[in-house]
């Protein structure tokens, strides 16, 4: 093993965004959880509809479409800070938010229009494995969708400071990480289960 | 639509608004149930009269609840820890008592539902309340001081993570009082524990109090792999930090990768019970042996969180009272992360018996056999370590000696149950538990009692009695020798786990006579400790360590005074090699400059908050009163908010008070 | 008044990425997008060859964005983000592919369906 020189002058923010970093790591097995479930259980209909019957590929294609170009805007809103460019950052995390939000309307839409049919989470085990994978998604959106607008307030009406950098940073991090949990959603749960 | 479901599936259980399903039925519990609960609430009520008498609220408070020190936090997680310890030996206590009566004719002095109940307490306090906080107390107090650091990454998360902890204790507690515990085993296996056959609050109470503290232990894991990788002192490359913060690395990686399968499995039988899914449910296409898969997939990870720091406190102690360096340093270092690597992937050997068929068995079977290996290369080392050294026959490694012994006839008989066609025979027998109790009394206890007694001076400022702590030793030796081998007997002979009741025939009573008598040696032995507490604290004066250093230690933390400043450190230690003081002690102790002041965060009542909200809020949905729950929720998230936009999280000690502090130090250390 | 053992600096600038990097990330990212649903709905591909296609797709995608957004190759060294990234895959594709074989062979077994 080489020599490991530690990082001794530790700022708070790398210690703080390489936490954050771990954290993430950790959602990302318990989403492994789910997946795996939602694997082991999708064949267990007990007669009623299977994953075939329910998905709208065009649909979906548009859901992942609109997270994708969120998950760029916010790539984009950070590229402000370094010029200190304080409205090109909130308008491209405004961007995001809205990208969000119809990615999160669509998705709601779609569940709605399931429970009216009479699918719901009680009608089998794949449709409880199934709305859990994708609502366990949904409500790291909204968690992320929730805190955004208070770290833009605080940019706002406090400028760039360390701490409020620090949270931004954490912010992309985690939204260009829900995408990338949606990717796996998208390819195991709606491709590989429609073919 | 889509919300008006959840309501539609709610209201098909009976409860009302307010109260959701709680009753006065809930507070009715049988002679000993209530007796129980009632010596808890008389505790409670003396201990609050204590505290007004001596007016210590407000320190109480502002020193200790609210505290961001590690070190303080680790004392807190100590003595949740004691606390949780005597509930658990009292579970057993009942079970042995329960299982010399029930024989033949006689059904003992406890119902089935009651004795159900027992086994499952026993578990859980014993493996998230007492094991995981004595690992979290040690780890919390020392690592910070072992590799030079003031505190760990995340001093607010770290006391929050204290919280949280408590708080699933308290769930457990009151679930004594209000309700009733499950009765479904530690692990909790679906459809016993789905809702069709345990539709109570007993099942919600253990997945809201494994939930919760689950959480904390989450968050003490990143906090401490953050904390190592990154504020080590200048010098401490990864292999010159101390054994015993390899250990407590490894267990953190696995913490922060095992545990979000326990919360995701939780949530999936939780959901299961409130929402009516089907995830685990006997029919709909659900899947039992689902649950039992990701059960353990976490589970045995869990089991090496526990024994992995207490193999780093024997690092440690055979060093110290060997007065020798750690043989093998590199081959400790890498057993410890095989071990870590190997403990992902030996977990279906819980369930051999569930069906997968001799390729998956034998696969696993091989790993857990191959999981000893690295174990047994650490027990050399120590052993190796001791050879030739100056071997001080102290408390420390006396606990160590009864590990080698309990420990390995453990392991040996693990080794056994891994060849798959034993385990049919023995699996979910009195030979299992003889060897998870060897593992956990034999290893972890053993190994966190060496540790409480070698680092009780830095804590509380004086050494524990010697003697006292030696008549502990021998009654926990014999004592669990006593009750473990006539278990391994009766395993043998076919008795099963969790079993209040057997037939004369079986001429099993005898063993199990000898088996309570061990138990209550074991609780002589705890008996022991307390004393040992007692007249070591009464004796104090007599025993101070002034220099920081009574055991001419090797490590870093002795070079702070007993108890440390709460800085830790006036000046970040610069390290050289491997045992770094040891090393200074050689080649001469640095010196340093002026004194500068010294930045620390602020205690905060935030972490308070969210635990106690997390209780209500853990209350509410188990007893379906959600409007609480919905309250807490918010409220949680509240707090969240007010930490994220406090802007004044820290303070400045000046340097003319840590000047002070130094000083009044240095007059009473040896090496000046 | 400056603190000596803290210091609160903004994050480094290697967090932020580059315009070119996130734009080149974007693009790849919808044309790796578009490619998997038209083999799907075409069925250019079928059965396992689909599966693995997909799946190599989108495994594709995330090590363009875990690349071009999360800059993970420029960490300069110790490369502790990397080295805990390629420990979570590992211990994700253990559960994943462990459980599915386990499970497998359970039902197959048990007679489950």
């Amino acid at each position: 093993m080489k020599q490991q020189f530690p990082d001794t002058h530790h700022d708070v923010s790398s210690t703080t965004i390489f936490g954050f970093w771990v954290y993430l790591m950790t959602d990302a097995v318990m989403f492994a959880t789910f997946f795996a479930t939602y694997v082991v259980l999708q064949g267990g209909t007990f007669g009623g509809p299977g994953i075939r019957d329910i998905v709208h590929l065009p649909f979906v294609l548009t859901e992942t479409l609109l997270l994708l170009a969120s998950s760029f805007t916010c790539g984009i809103a950070m590229l402000g800070v370094p010029k200190r460019e304080t409205t090109k950052v909130i308008f491209w995390f405004f961007v995001t938010f809205v990208l969000g939000l119809i990615f999160l309307g669509m998705e709601f839409f779609e569940f709605n229009r399931l429970t009216a049919d009479g699918h719901n989470w009680q009608t089998s085990a794949f449709l409880s494995a199934y709305f859990t994978l994708i609502g366990t998604h949904g409500l790291h959106i909204v968690a992320g969708l929730f805190f955004l607008p208070f770290f833009l307030a605080q940019l706002w009406r406090c400028g760039f400071s360390a701490a409020i950098l620090r949270r931004l940073t954490c912010f992309r991090i985690y939204w260009q990480f829900i995408y990338l949990i949606w990717i796996f959603t998208f390819t195991i749960v709606y491709l590989i289960g429609v073919k | 639509m889509f919300f008006q479901h959840i309501k539609v599936r709610l209201a098909a259980i009976e409860y009302s608004d307010i109260f959701g399903r709680l009753t006065l039925e809930a507070f009715k519990h049988d002679a000993i149930e209530a007796s129980v609960g009632i010596s808890i609430i008389f505790g409670s009520i003396i201990l609050v009269a204590v505290l007004t008498y001596y007016k210590l609220w407000t320190w109480l408070w502002t020193e200790w609840l609210t505290s961001v020190d590690h070190k303080k936090i680790g004392v807190m997680y100590l003595v949740v820890t004691v606390l949780m310890l005597f509930k658990g030996v009292v579970d057993a206590l009942m079970m042995r008592a329960q299982q010399v009566l029930s024989v033949g004719d006689s059904f003992g002095y406890l119902t089935s539902s009651h004795y159900q109940q027992l086994f499952t307490a026993h578990g859980t306090t014993m493996i998230f309340f007492v094991a995981m906080g004595a690992v979290a107390a040690l780890m919390n107090i020392i690592v910070p001081l072992q590799i030079g650091a003031r505190d760990v990454a995340f001093p607010f998360l770290n006391n929050l993570s204290f919280w949280l902890f408590a708080v699933g204790a308290s769930l457990l507690m009151v679930s004594l009082m209000i309700g009733e515990f499950s009765g479904a085993g530690w692990v909790g296996y679906p459809p016993l524990s789905g809702l069709e056959y345990n539709p109570g609050v007993g099942i919600d109470y253990w997945i809201w109090s494994l939930q919760i503290s689950g959480i904390g232990s989450l968050l003490t894991g990143i906090n401490f792999l953050v904390t190592i990788f990154k504020m080590r002192c200048p010098g401490m490359t990864l292999m010159k930090m101390p054994l015993f913060v390899w250990s407590v690395f490894n267990s953190v990686i696995l913490i922060v990768f095992a545990f979000p399968i326990l919360t995701a499995t939780l949530a999936m039988l939780s959901l299961d019970r409130l929402l009516g899914m089907h995830f685990f449910t006997s029919d709909f296409g659900g899947s039992a042996m689902m649950y039992v898969n990701l059960i353990w997939a976490w589970g045995h990870p869990e089991v090496y969180i526990l024994i992995l720091p207490a193999f780093g406190v024997f690092s440690e102690v055979v060093a110290t009272f060997s007065e020798k360096r750690l043989f093998g340093y590199v081959s400790m270092v890498w057993a410890l992360i095989s071990i870590t690597i190997l403990s992902f992937l030996v977990w279906l050997h819980h369930f051999f018996t569930m069906g997968a068929g001799p390729n998956v068995n034998t696969f696993f079977g091989f790993m857990t056999m191959i999981i000893a290996v690295p174990t047994g290369v650490k027990v050399f080392n120590w052993l190796f370590t001791m050879y030739k050294g100056k071997v001080h026959l102290t408390n420390p490694i006396l606990w160590f000696l009864g590990f080698v012994f309990i420990f390995t006839i453990g392991g040996m008989t693990g080794v056994l149950m891994g060849v798959a066609p034993v385990d049919f025979q023995v699996h979910g027998s009195l030979f299992l538990i003889a060897h998870f109790h060897s593992m956990v009394v034999g290893g972890v206890l053993f190994g966190l009692i060496a540790g409480y007694v070698y680092w009780f001076p830095k804590i509380f400022g004086f050494k524990l009695n010697e003697k006292l702590g030696e008549y502990a030793w021998f009654c926990w030796m014999f004592g669990f020798l006593l009750t473990a081998l006539p278990l391994y007997a009766l395993g043998l002979m076919g008795a099963t786990r969790r079993m209040d009741h057997y037939e004369a025939s079986t001429g099993w009573a005898p063993l199990f006579v000898v088996a309570a008598i061990g138990a209550i040696i074991i609780f002589c032995g705890i008996g022991f400790q307390v004393l040992q507490l007692l007249v070591s604290f009464k004796e104090r004066n007599k025993n101070r360590d002034l220099t920081g250093d009574p055991w001419n230690g090797r490590t870093l933390e002795w070079t702070t005074s007993s108890p440390p400043p709460v800085y830790n450190f006036a000046f970040i230690p610069e390290v050289k090699d491997r045992d770094a003081f040891w090393d200074q002690k050689q080649t001469g102790i640095p010196l340093h400059g002026e004194y500068k002041e010294i930045h620390m965060p602020k205690n905060t009542p935030l972490g308070f908050y969210i635990g106690v909200l997390s209780f209500t809020f853990s209350f509410g949905l188990i007893w379906y009163m959600m409007w609480l729950a919905a309250i807490s929720f918010v409220g949680i998230v509240v707090c969240i908010l007010l930490r994220l936009f406090d802007q004044h999280t820290d303070f400045y000690i000046s340097a003319a008070e840590v000047k002070k502090i130094e000083e009044q130090t240095l007059k009473n250390k040896r090496f000046v | 008044m400056e603190p000596h053992e803290l210091k609160d600096e903004p994050p480094q600038a290697v967090e932020y990425g580059t315009f070119k990097s996130y734009l080149i990330g974007f693009l790849v990212s919808v044309i790796l997008v578009l490619g998997a649903y038209f083999i799907t709905v075409t069925h250019l591909l079928s059965g396992l060859a689909l599966d693995i296609g997909v799946s190599f797709m989108a495994v594709a995608q995330a090590l363009v964005q875990l690349v071009l957004f999360f800059n993970l190759t420029r960490e300069p060294k110790p490369r502790w983000n990397l080295v805990i990234f390629v420990f979570m895959v590992l211990i994700v594709l253990i559960l994943v592919v462990g459980s599915i074989w386990i499970m497998h062979h359970l039902n197959y077994n048990m007679m489950l369906r």
